[in-house]
This record gives structure tokens, C-alpha cells and sequence, in this order.
């Protein structure tokens, strides 16, 4: 209520004068010049006579006259005065994305003057300001079709959001089906080739790694950054039994599983007392300390050379090669068709379809059991469940270990996948992506991890011509989902059952 | 006092809990000092005191928060079994001593439904019949039925503290008075033999109190024990069975309402040193002044 009383006050005020918005722009200019000077302004070349000092005072000025208009007009924007700011902006997106893609529209010779007019060389920066300036108009746009977005108070917007999740969860009852039968359906979809459907493996990994986070994250509420640990230890105990004692992929499977839970309740014990921060510390260490351990336990996991020559999985026993080494039947051979080295992509993207789907299912079903209900009870208030008596200690226990074995079957996978494992592939950042993929899914949601999924891990690898600024695209994705969704792309708790079905 | 106390034994409900000599010491500060009480079954105890008397305290080491310094705390179920509950842990004492309990400051699953919170609190008895998780997982029919049950015996509670309408919201979507009786359809879904209520009427209008003392009265009149720590006098002096007075930690009166009501040391200990015996006993409680003080 304050918050709207108040803008309507801003409303009957009188606009901003000339000075207090050109005040504001010349400090944002100062800023940026404060930033960029040293860090830009000055540059080291390696030159033939030794390092020397080379100035780029241009692009410093470049960047404060950018910061300086794009102040101004936020400000204006600010100060609802959309009517200005709309053509302003535009325009300016316009000129800017013209004179990128002048080669394009004018051939060669005009684009290289029109990219010479450009303050930056780098097209990329000049692309982040031209998306900013349109996105900045956009806003001026929406601004002057609904006033009433601006009023809107935190409560309505969370209201909208709630809504949408519910609106969501009602689609979502035929697009869950609908994606699982694209899922199963996508390696023969036509353009579907060896590429995609590698992204297609990855994506699928990180969605199973997701919803088994999501047990322990999402539901029990025990912030774990160390749950690549977990994977490690899967891939591991494959890799291990795999080449040590050429134990076929399917014994292997629920072992992988069993250990990396074991590992998930050695982890739970100590931590059985912390919460929140505390909890999140220790976990990040157990997850180091597996990766440092595999470095260096020399003898067992050959140290940082990792362990390859892994068995490779066989449908059944019938494996994907052109020849059985003793003459038996192998894959195509077994099934009468030609060989083909896509056939073992194909069984390795339904393989990890599989387990993903199991992860889902068990997740699904388990919220509706009394231990899941406990998960979430636990999340809620751990003091109202002692009191109930429910012990903390196992719930937490089962919740670690749980999550953990799915991590292991994930892991043997990509074991069994890559042929080699090494500590490399299970640094801090995987148990990061992973946990953003939970949080930007929305905690708890099955079907938000799958989108987060695609999202964060999909679509980089799809734009991995971006090169280094896939990077910079994927923080960007992570502060706007932050921005307009702040409880996840798809947050909504859907009850584990109903007074009103039940009667 | 105790002698008091002796005589009436005779005539009333035999005993449920026997508090004895119960000390606890945070650093240099004696938050229970030697306190014995009992409760009884059918009967609410109240346990009444200004801010800081240890109330909550002894509440906490009931019910396993804090493990006590000296003292006994022995708990008789129905059927004979005895529980020492300073040996117990926190949860053992809920599942199996049948002690549950409300907080000061209400804590319920604030994201889960209405119907969620009160199948959480039967936890222990779904556990048994989903076999540990994994019957449950298979979906076998013993558990399907003792859902049906746990839903049944929610579904009861729903009724009595007349939230059957609301039975599928958020918890924390509920209005304040709600919550509270919810968080004591919780905890006796977990069918306790003795139940611990924090301050219920805390924040409750005059009528929502007097709805609150037909509740209790309806549970005690089932068998199960109430202790009851409450500020609100109309509340306290209506329903309770039996007193007890706590001050600084010590227990300094105990008996039946209108004997704790004239008694001198609990006016001193509410009003101050001075002599004021003459002060209308209404004005008794530290919150004189609020609504719903009507003894």
C-alpha cells in the first residue's frame, strides 16, 4: 500500500530538473572511469624491446559517454517520463545493431566503415550495449502501455508469480507428457545428429543430477555443495570395478550407487548438527576433499592421470563394437544390422534417460510416503519435528543418502560414457552448476530443473561459439532469472495430498 | 504446601507426571531451582509465573530441548509403563513417551497443507506401515490403509478445532488464531498422553480464548494430561485443575485456582514487594490490563 501511495506522490510531483539528471549521468560516468582506468585504460605488450605500457584512453571515454546516456535515460525512465526515453533508446539500439550488422545489410565495404564508426573494436561489447538500449526501450514501451506496472508492490508481484507457477502446473500436466515423449522420441527426430545428441547426454545428466540434488536441497532443505562428491564416487567405483576386475556396467550400476550413499552418510554424520551456512561450508569441503583424495591416492585412482580403458556399456551383454573380440554376437550383429557407431550414442542417451526418469519417479513417489513428508518437514522447522517425533538424525541420514546414490548412478554413467574418469572432472564448479540448476528451477519443482537444465547447460553448449563470453551469458541468464522469477523459474509446491480428493 | 497437596490426592485422577527436584543451571544463572509438581491425567496442570520464572524452561526439559542438572521426571502411562524422560532423547520422548507439545512462538510447516502438518505429526505409525520406505514405495496396500487411517484421525482433529474448511491451504496462509489450534490438532495427532501447550491463547481475541477452553477441556476429558503455561488469566483460572506458581526460577505456590488467586506470595511475586493485598485480585497477572482478564 506504501509503495503505491508513494509513487502516486512521485506522480504529482513535478519531473526531475535538467541539473539533477545530468548530475546523476556525470557520476555514473565518473564511476565507470574510476573502474576502467586501470583496468582498461592501461595495457601491457609483450613487445619485441620487452613489456611496455600502451594506453587505451579511447575506449575509457567510450565507456564513461555510454554509461553517461545510459544513466540518463534510466533515470528518465525512472522519473516516468517512458515518452522520452522510448524513441531515445530505440533509436539508439537501432544504430547500433545497424552499424554491427552493416556488412550484412550493405555489403562488405559500407559494414567497414560503419564498424569503424563503432567506439569498440569488440563487436561483442558493442552488442551487450545495443541488447541494453533495446531492452531499455522495451521497458519505456511496456512503461507507456500499463502504468500500472510500476505500481505494483512486491506481495503482487509474488501473487502474479504464484499464479503463474499454478497456471504452470496446470499446463504441466500435458507438457511433462508431452516432453517425455520428445525425450524418448529425440534421436530419431530428423537434424537430431551426433552432435546434439551428445548436448542431449549432457543435459539429460544434469537434469538426473538435478532432481537427485533436488532431494537433498530441494525437499529435506540441507544446502550441499559438495554433491559432485558423490558423482565422483560413483564414476570411481565403476572405473575401479570396471577395469580392476572387468565387472560388466549392470553389476556395477547399484554399486556405484550403494557406495556413493555410504559416502553420503559418512558425510551426514558429522554435519547432523549444522544448518545453513555452516552446513553449506562443510559440505564444499567433503566435496574438495573426495576431489583431493582421488588426486592423490596415487596407487588406487591413478592420481590426476584419472583411469581410462573404462568397459564401455553393452545392451545386455552384447556389446558396441564392429567385431566381438572371441567371435561372439555383437549389437548389430545380434539384431541383424549394419554397424554403425551412432547405434552406442543412442543406448547411452536412453541409458541416462532411463536413470533420469527412475530419479524422477522415485522422487515423485517418495514425497507421498511419510519419509519424504519428513524431508519437507525437516525444511520447514527441524524443532516442530523433534517435538514430533521424528528424528532428526536419520531423516537427515536417509535424505544425504538417498540424494547420494542417485549422484553415484549418474556417476557410473559417466564413467561408463566419457571411458575415463579423472579428478578434473569433478571440481567445485559442477556441484555450483548443479545447485543453480536446482535454485533456477525453482526448489522442489521437477519440471523447473528440466527447463534450468536446458537453460544452463543446454544452451551454452549450443553457443559454445561465444567462446569466453559463453560465460558472461550464462551469469547474465542467472541474475535475470534472479531478477524476474527470485523463487525459481517454476516455483510451486504441489501438495502430497488432499482433503477435498479424499472425500 | 505439599501437605495441602497430600490431602487432596486422595479424591483426584492418579498421577501422569511426577516432577522431582528439577534443576537447571545456564552458566551462573539458576533458571530451575528444585522444582517438584505433578500432573495428573484428565486434569490441566497450569504452571503461571511473571516473565523469566523458568516456565518455558521446565517445559523444554519435559520435552527433551534441555537436559536437566538434578531432578527426576517420571511419566505413568495407563497401561504402567514408565518413562524417565531426563534420559530420553528429544525425539524418543515424543514417539515414545507420548509427550507433544506447542511452541511460544507457533511452529508449524509453514509450506506444507493444513492436512500435511497433522500426517507429519503421525509420522512414526506411517514409517511402521510403509515398511520403512520401501513397502510404501511398491505402494502395498498396508500402507494405503494407514493413510486412510492417519487421513481419518486428521481429518477428526479438523473437525474439532474447526478447520476442516481450510484443510488444503498453506499452513501459513492460516490467520494467527488458526495457526494455533492447528499447531494442537498437531501435536495430539501424535495421541500423547500428556500435552504441553506454550502459551496457547497468546494473542487469541475473547472469544477465540473461549473457544480455545472448550478444546481443552474436550481433550483433558478424553484422559490425556494438559500442561499448561499461560498468561492469559481467564484462560488459566477457568479451566486449570491445579496451579503451580514459579517465580525466579522456584516454585512458590501451588493448589487449585481460587487458593493461588489469594495467595500473598503470588500477589508479591506479580505486583512487587510492597503490600498491596488489598488490590483486586483480577489485576493479578502481569498483563493486567489486557483484554480477555476476567477470572
Amino acid at each position: 500500500m506504501t509503495a503505491i501511495s508513494a509513487s502516486e506522490d512521485r506522480l504529482e510531483f513535478s519531473h526531475l530538473r535538467l541539473g539533477e539528471i545530468v548530475k546523476q549521468g556525470v557520476l555514473a560516468a565518473l564511476i565507470v572511469v574510476a573502474l576502467t582506468i586501470g583496468l582498461v585504460g592501461f595495457r601491457t605488450v609483450d613487445a619485441a624491446g620487452g613489456l611496455t605500457v600502451t594506453t587505451r584512453f579511447g575506449d575509457v571515454i567510450a565507456a564513461a559517454v555510454i554509461a553517461f546516456i545510459g544513466r540518463i535515460l534510466v533515470v528518465l525512465l525512472e522519473d516516468r517520463r517512458a515518452r522520452l526515453v522510448a524513441p531515445v533508446a530505440g533509436a539508439l539500439a537501432v544504430l547500433i545493431f545497424i552499424m554491427l550488422l552493416g556488412s550484412v545489410l550493405f555489403g562488405d565495404n559500407v559494414g567497414r566503415v560503419l564498424h569503424a564508426l563503432l567506439p569498440f573494436n569488440d563487436p561483442i561489447v558493442m552488442w551487450i550495449v545495443g541488447i541494453a538500449a533495446a531492452v531499455l526501450s522495451i521497458r519505456a514501451i511496456l512503461q507507456l502501455r500499463s502504468t500500472a506496472t510500476e505500481h505494483e508492490t512486491a506481495e503482487a508481484r509474488e501473487a502474479r508469480a504464484t499464479r503463474f507457477a499454478a497456471t504452470v502446473k496446470k499446463v504441466s500436466i500435458f507438457v511433462a507428457p508431452i516432453l517425455l515423449v520428445l525425450a524418448i522420441v529425440f534421436p530419431f527426430l530428423p537434424g537430431v545428429d551426433r552432435r546434439l545428441l551428445d548436448i542431449g547426454i549432457l543435459v539429460t545428466t544434469y537434469v538426473m543430477l538435478g532432481w537427485g540434488l533436488n532431494i537433498v536441497v530441494g525437499l529435506a532443505g540441507l544446502l550441499d555443495l559438495g554433491y559432485v562428491a558423490f558423482y565422483a564416487v560413483g564414476a570411481y567405483s565403476y572405473a575401479l570395478l570396471g577395469t580392476y576386475y572387468g565387472a560388466s556396467f549392470w553389476i556395477c550400476l547399484p554399486f556405484a550407487g550403494i557406495m556413493a550413499a555410504f559416502a553420503g552418510i559418512l558425510l551426514g554424520f558429522p554435519v547432523l548438527r549444522l544448518r545453513g551456512d555452516y552446513l553449506a561450508i562443510v559440505t564444499l569441503g567433503f566435496g574438495e576433499m573426495i576431489r583431493i583424495v582421488l588426486i592423490n591416492w596415487y596407487d588406487f585412482t591413478g592420481g590426476p592421470n584419472g583411469i581410462s580403458g573404462i568397459p564401455r556399456p553393452s545392451f545386455f551383454g552384447l556389446p558396441f563394437e564392429r567385431t566381438a573380440a572371441d567371435g561372439a554376437a555383437t549389437f548389430h550383429s545380434f539384431f541383424g544390422l549394419t554397424y554403425s557407431p551412432y547405434d552406442r550414442i543412442v543406448f547411452l542417451y536412453y541409458l541416462i534417460l532411463v536413470l533420469a526418469l527412475v530419479t524422477n519417479f522415485f522422487t515423485l513417489r517418495i514425497r507421498k510416503l511419510p519419509i519424504g513428508r519428513a524431508w519437507e518437514a525437516l525444511r520447514e522447522d527441524e524443532i516442530a519435528c523433534k517435538s514430533l517425533g521424528i528424528s532428526p538424525r536419520n531423516t537427515k541420514l536417509t535424505a544425504f543418502a538417498i540424494g547420494a546414490m542417485f549422484a553415484g548412478f549418474a556417476g557410473a554413467f559417466f564413467a561408463t560414457r566419457q571411458g575415463f574418469v579423472s579428478p578434473e572432472s569433478f571440481t567445485f564448479i559442477e556441484s555450483a552448476v548443479i545447485l543453480a540448476i536446482v535454485v533456477l528451477g525453482g526448489f522442489g519443482s521437477q519440471l523447473g530443473i528440466v527447463l534450468a537444465a536446458v537453460l544452463l547447460i543446454g544452451l551454452p553448449e549450443f553457443f559454445r561459439e561465444l567462446q569466453e563470453y559463453r560465460m558472461l551469458a550464462f551469469g547474465g541468464a542467472m541474475v535475470l532469472i534472479m531478477l524476474w522469477r527470485p523463487a525459481g523459474l517454476l516455483a510451486h509446491r504441489s501438495p502430497t495430498l488432499l482433503l477435498g480428493a479424499k472425500s | 504446601m505439599a501437605s495441602v497437596e497430600q490431602n487432596m490426592s486422595a479424591e483426584r485422577p492418579p498421577v501422569l507426571l511426577d516432577v522431582e527436584h528439577l534443576t537447571i543451571r545456564f552458566g551462573g544463572l539458576l533458571a530451575v531451582d528444585d522444582v517438584s509438581f505433578q500432573a495428573r491425567r484428565g486434569e490441566i496442570t497450569a504452571i503461571i509465573g511473571p516473565n523469566g520464572a523458568g516456565k518455558t524452561t521446565v517445559f523444554n526439559c519435559l520435552t527433551g530441548f534441555y537436559r536437566p542438572e538434578v531432578g527426576r521426571l517420571s511419566l505413568r502411562h495407563p497401561n504402567g509403563a514408565e518413562f524417565l524422560l531426563e534420559r530420553m532423547e528429544g525425539h524418543h520422548i515424543a514417539r515414545d513417551a507420548g509427550v507433544a507439545r506447542t511452541f511460544q512462538n507457533i511452529r508449524l510447516f509453514q509450506r506444507m497443507t493444513v492436512l500435511e502438518n497433522l500426517i507429519v505429526a503421525q509420522h512414526n505409525s506411517l514409517m511402521r506401515a510403509s515398511g520403512y520406505t520401501a513397502l510404501g514405495l511398491f505402494g502395498a496396500r498396508r500402507y494405503r490403509d494407514a493413510e486412510a487411517e492417519a487421513v481419518e484421525l486428521a481429518r477428526l482433529w479438523l473437525d474439532k478445532v474447526g478447520l476442516t474448511p481450510q484443510a488444503d491451504w498453506e499452513a501459513g496462509n492460516l490467520p494467527y488464531g488458526a495457526q494455533r489450534r492447528l499447531e494442537i490438532a498437531r501435536a495430539m495427532c501424535t495421541r500423547p498422553v500428556l500435552l504441553c501447550l506454550d502459551e496457547p491463547a497468546a494473542g487469541l481475541n475473547p472469544r477465540e480464548s473461549h473457544e480455545l477452553n472448550l478444546l481443552l477441556e474436550g481433550i483433558v476429558g478424553e484422559g490425556t494430561g494438559i500442561l499448561l503455561i499461560e498468561h492469559d488469566m481467564s484462560v488459566v483460572m477457568e479451566i486449570s485443575d491445579h496451579i503451580i506458581v514459579l517465580d525466579h526460577g522456584s516454585k512458590i505456590a501451588e493448589g487449585r485456582p481460587e487458593q493461588i488467586r489469594n495467595d500473598p506470595a503470588v500477589i508479591r511475586a506479580y505486583l512487587g514487594e510492597d503490600d498491596e493485598a488489598e488490590i483486586a485480585p483480577d489485576l493479578l497477572p502481569d498483563q493486567a490490563g489486557e483484554e480477555g482478564i476476567r477470572p
